[in-house]
């Protein structure tokens, strides 16, 4: 009886380790494309991330591998003026969503280091504030396209 | 029952005399849907460089209905959203689109040469035009409409941060000052305001 006991005590306890599993685990990413702008310029990244999680999660960033940098950014207006500011994280509610949309929040990647063209699928790792990271492929849309979809 | 009758002349007179003073400004009243600027704002004139490293100025633009727009390069979100919808404007225009330009003024001058500037507005629409200058000229012409901008450090890294107007001026194809548009103004009314401007038979 005291194996099984064991066993059903370690069973439990990696029931309640997936209870508290990793934010990425429960986030699931659509809508991901980047507006790609000619030659070096930094481009935006959109996504929509989706949270099927009990607890808020919250995006801290990207990496990529084919930009030398990538930044959580927020473009606001106020006043007649627009401005982009940095940001340090982005909440997904439990059981809710966070677009990161045009005009709004955004991937900001930055100094490319190889020419992106439409169409062209670039890998972004997103990071979460409890360090855990979810591999997403983003597509390369042309500078004037308006969402994914390609409108 | 007399007064009645004569009310509609009057209101008439009333209207054509209106029109005579307009008229006598220079614009022809339209019914935008935009806010109306017109003989608010001065009219286009700068002095600048444009995308092919032409210097140009306001007058160069007599004859076209002209769309003013502050932004810069390193814009990755809203200055290509916002050019990126003036696009489908332009698309929705049909051919009346080519009688209009859609002036990109950069406020970076010390990033923004006239190649980076042809390159970024040509992803957008042919019918788009980049503008630089020195920074007084810039800032000449943004103060003439009221419009303003900034450049704040912002990280360790020596890069800066832009704020900027985010209006939309338009002028008719007399550089007359007409409309203003801000970014969440509807396509369908900038595209009904630039119909009226840029149609013969509305607007010769
Ligand atoms: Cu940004």
């Amino acid at each position: 009886m005291k194996p099984s006991r064991l066993s059903l005590l370690l069973a439990g306890l990696l029931l309640a380790g997936g209870a508290h599993a990793a934010a990425a685990d429960h986030v699931r990413a659509s809508h991901a494309w980047i507006r790609v702008l000619p030659g070096a310029l930094p481009a935006g990244a959109y996504v929509t991330l989706e949270n099927d999680g009990d607890q808020p999660v919250a995006l801290s960033g990207a990496d990529s591998t084919v930009y030398a940098d990538v930044m959580l950014h927020r473009s606001s207006t106020a006043g007649g003026m627009s401005r982009m500011s940095m940001v340090d994280s982005l909440e997904v509610p439990a059981h809710g969503k966070a677009v990161l949309a045009p005009a709004g929040y955004h991937l900001m990647l930055m100094q490319p280091k190889a020419p992106v063209k439409a169409g062209d699928t670039v890998r972004l790792t997103l990071k979460f504030t409890d360090g855990s990271t979810l591999a997403t492929d983003f597509v390369a849309r042309p500078a004037n396209a308006l969402d994914d979809t390609g409108h | 029952m007399k007064p009645r009758r004569t009310r509609p002349f009057l209101l008439l007179l009333l209207l054509f005399a209106t029109g005579l003073l307009l008229g006598g400004c220079g614009s022809t009243p339209l019914p935008f849907r935009l806010t109306n600027i017109s003989g608010h704002m001065p009219d286009l004139d700068f002095r600048l460089t444009d995308d092919s490293g032409k210097p140009v100025t306001g007058a160069d633009y007599r004859g076209k209905v002209v769309l003013l727009y502050f932004g810069y390069t390193h814009c990755p979100d809203v200055c290509p959203l916002t050019l990126a919808q003036l696009h489908v404007v332009m698309q929705r225009l049909g051919p009346l689109a080519d009688g209009a330009r859609i002036l990109f003024v950069s406020v970076d001058p010390a990033r923004d040469t006239p190649a980076i500037m042809h390159a970024y507005v040509n992803a957008f629409d042919k019918r788009a035009v980049g503008l630089v200058g020195d920074a007084r000229s810039v800032e000449a012409l943004s103060k003439r409409y009221r419009s303003a901008f900034t450049r704040e450090p912002s990280s360790a890294d020596g890069t800066y941060e832009v704020s900027h107007s985010s209006a939309i001026y338009v002028f008719d194809n007399h550089g007359r000052a007409r409309v203003l548009a801000t970014p969440s103004a509807s396509q369908d009314d900038l595209v009904h305001d630039l119909h009226l401007l840029l149609d013969p038979g509305i607007n010769p």
